[in-house]
């Protein structure tokens, strides 16, 4: 099983554009949506969700005022600053509340519940370019990096049902929690980038993270014709640190046409652009 | 004021707008870079950093001469930082919050705080500004703690300093950006006109909408992508105060790392009514 994960460091660089295109071009594949927290893959490849499951992850703590005796415990136990108290009852903040139960275990009166909490959904989809596993975490829920893992080992498991040998995922942004889960295990990492300052300096910290976890790193620079010098440095640093440049991708309106259709860039565009992608996806796959 | 310039997605010109609306803020204002994982705004403020300090966590130390096994705090810990393997006690710095329950619950009082570094904060000045940013290190999963810290430094600086704060949150709906915009007074949404534009300010809004904040918008990139955006504002009664043109040279000199604001006299006058709109609906209170 061959396993690419579609990076940027940065957001806004064609990751989400370049994994949609890649997915009409690769064969034998499952497609994956690693980008928890903003998804927008399905914006272009349009699933029908087949399978829906909701995600639990973590517990979180409530407060029951029928039994708090108010003797403020929790509050001073709470390292996270999530028990308040207004005056008349103390009552848990949920966004700030990491579920870590030192309020539960420590309330004398054990007035504190615990539930599961109930983070998002996850889907087995299908598209016009094969099987999707994809999901949506509730905005401002947390554990993303968990979910990642379970969509990933979700992925894997389709791929063997369906008997695929490959899974392409789209990576999240960054370099926290996250993209640390959709890197693990995987054979490849794409890093998009773009011939900006802040493109070179996030395509560093995330490129320090792969090699962190021993992962082989390939890089596409999009919109390499914005600034050609800025270009040349990224080029210079990926001869530097061994990284393959499979490619250069000129900036380019057509992207944002095909998406505005809800379609990739290769299935619209028979012009260099695809030209271009396509060839792009053929060094990736040599890499594997 | 503190003005939190988030985004749901990255790559729509949150750091652009930070930066510009840093430049033409009308009195004094601290810049804060609060997207640790991928701290861009000082490439284009250019700070002259005055100290930069590494920051902690506080994680477990066992001592384990007391240490009788007991079990615990391992049976508390929920994040398996802590664990008794056989006969030996073991932890994992890395899976941990710093909730101390562990050092709370233990009865033999052998648990004791050591550390582990989450990043750096540095302070310094841009022009007349001051500024704050915190960067992850390489590795580290969680950046809400590392930005907690940022905002503490803030909330210890408008106290000496006063003025008002303009905040560069990290993009997404998860952890970071709620960690990120729920103790501020004004939220400033950066989109672009296009389908993930859209998906992703709808997550944001979710988000967001909770706090019960003033909340308005920049379209970035305006004349490329379609209306979406814009139609959705309007049926939202989502002010948008600013148009940010489309345009090949402002995407240039952002890959040189300019504040766009300083581009041209037009250029300017839109962030200057951006600031002056702020202002106002800021000052009308939470239910602005």
């Amino acid at each position: 099983m061959r396993e690419i994960v579609v990076i940027s460091g940065k957001g806004g660089t064609g990751k989400t554009s370049l994994t949609g295109a890649f997915a009409h071009l690769a064969e034998n594949k499952i497609i994956c949506d690693l980008d928890v927290d903003a998804p927008d893959l399905h914006i272009l490849l349009s699933p029908d969700m087949a399978r829906t499951e909701d995600f639990y992850s973590g517990h979180e703590a409530v407060i029951d005022n029928s039994r708090c005796q108010m003797c403020g415990t929790c509050l001073d136990m709470c390292q996270f600053g999530a028990v308040q108290f207004d005056g008349a009852r103390y009552f848990i903040e949920n966004l700030r509340c990491e579920g870590c139960k030192v309020c539960v275990s420590f309330c004398p009166e054990e007035a504190i519940d615990f539930p599961e909490r109930y983070c998002g959904q996850w889907f087995v989809s299908s598209t016009r370019f094969g099987t999707m596993v994809h999901a949506r975490l509730f905005p401002g829920a947390e554990n993303s990096g968990r979910l990642v893992t379970l969509l990933r080992n979700q992925a894997r498991e389709k791929a063997r049902q369906e008997g695929h040998d490959l899974i392409l995922c789209d990576g999240a942004p960054g370099i926290g929690c996250p993209v640390i889960s959709s890197l693990s295990g995987t054979n490849l990492a794409v890093i998009v980038t773009e011939p900006t300052l802040s493109g070179l300096h996030d395509l560093q910290r995330v490129a320090q993270l792969c090699s962190h976890f021993k992962i082989r790193v390939a890089v596409i620079i999009n919109k390499f014709d914005l600034n050609s010098e800025q270009s040349r440095e990224i080029e210079g640093y990926c001869r530097e640190k061994g990284f393959s440049l499979v490619g250069n991708i000129p900036y380019d309106p057509q992207f944002t046409t095909a998406m505005v259709d809800k379609k990739v860039v290769t299935e619209v565009n028979t012009s260099h652009i695809a030209g271009k992608v396509s060839r792009i996806w053929d060094q990736i796959l040599k890499l594997l | 004021m503190l003005i939190s310039i988030a985004s749901g997605k990255g790559g729509t010109g949150k750091t652009t707008v930070s930066a510009s609306l840093t430049t033409v803020w009308d009195g004094p204002v601290t810049a804060v870079d609060l997207d640790v994982e991928e701290p861009n705004l000082h490439l284009f403020l250019n700070p002259w950093i005055a100290s930069e300090d590494k920051v902690y966590l506080n994680v477990p130390e066992v001592d384990e001469s007391l240490c009788t096994l007991c079990r615990e705090c391992s049976s508390l810990c929920q994040f398996k930082a802590i664990n008794v393997m056989g006969s030996a006690i073991l932890t994992f710095p890395e899976m941990c919050h710093g909730c101390g329950g562990c050092m709370a619950i233990c009865p033999e009082k052998a648990i004791s705080w050591g550390r582990r570094e989450l990043g750096t904060l540095s302070t310094g000045k841009s022009g007349f500004n001051d500024f704050l940013m915190g960067r992850l290190r390489v590795g580290e999963a969680m950046s809400p703690p590392l930005m907690r810290a940022v905002k503490e430094r803030l909330v210890k600086n408008l106290d000496h300093r006063g003025g008002d704060a303009i905040i560069d949150a990290p993009p997404g709906v998860s952890c970071p950006a709620v960690c990120a915009v729920m103790d501020t007074d004004f939220i400033l949404l950066v989109t672009e006109p296009t389908p993930f534009g859209l998906h992703d300010f709808k997550l944001a809004l979710e988000a967001f909408v909770p706090f019960n904040k003033p909340v308005a918008a920049v379209i970035n990139r305006s004349g490329l992508g379609d209306a979406g955006v814009e139609r959705f504002c309007s049926e939202q009664g989502i002010p948008v105060l600013a148009h940010i043109p489309f345009d090949r040279d402002i995407a240039g000199a952002y890959s040189r790392g300019k504040v766009i604001a300083e581009l041209s006299p037009e250029l300017r006058s839109v962030f200057v009514q951006l600031a002056r709109s702020i202002k106002e609906m800021g000052a009308g209170g939470r239910d602005a």
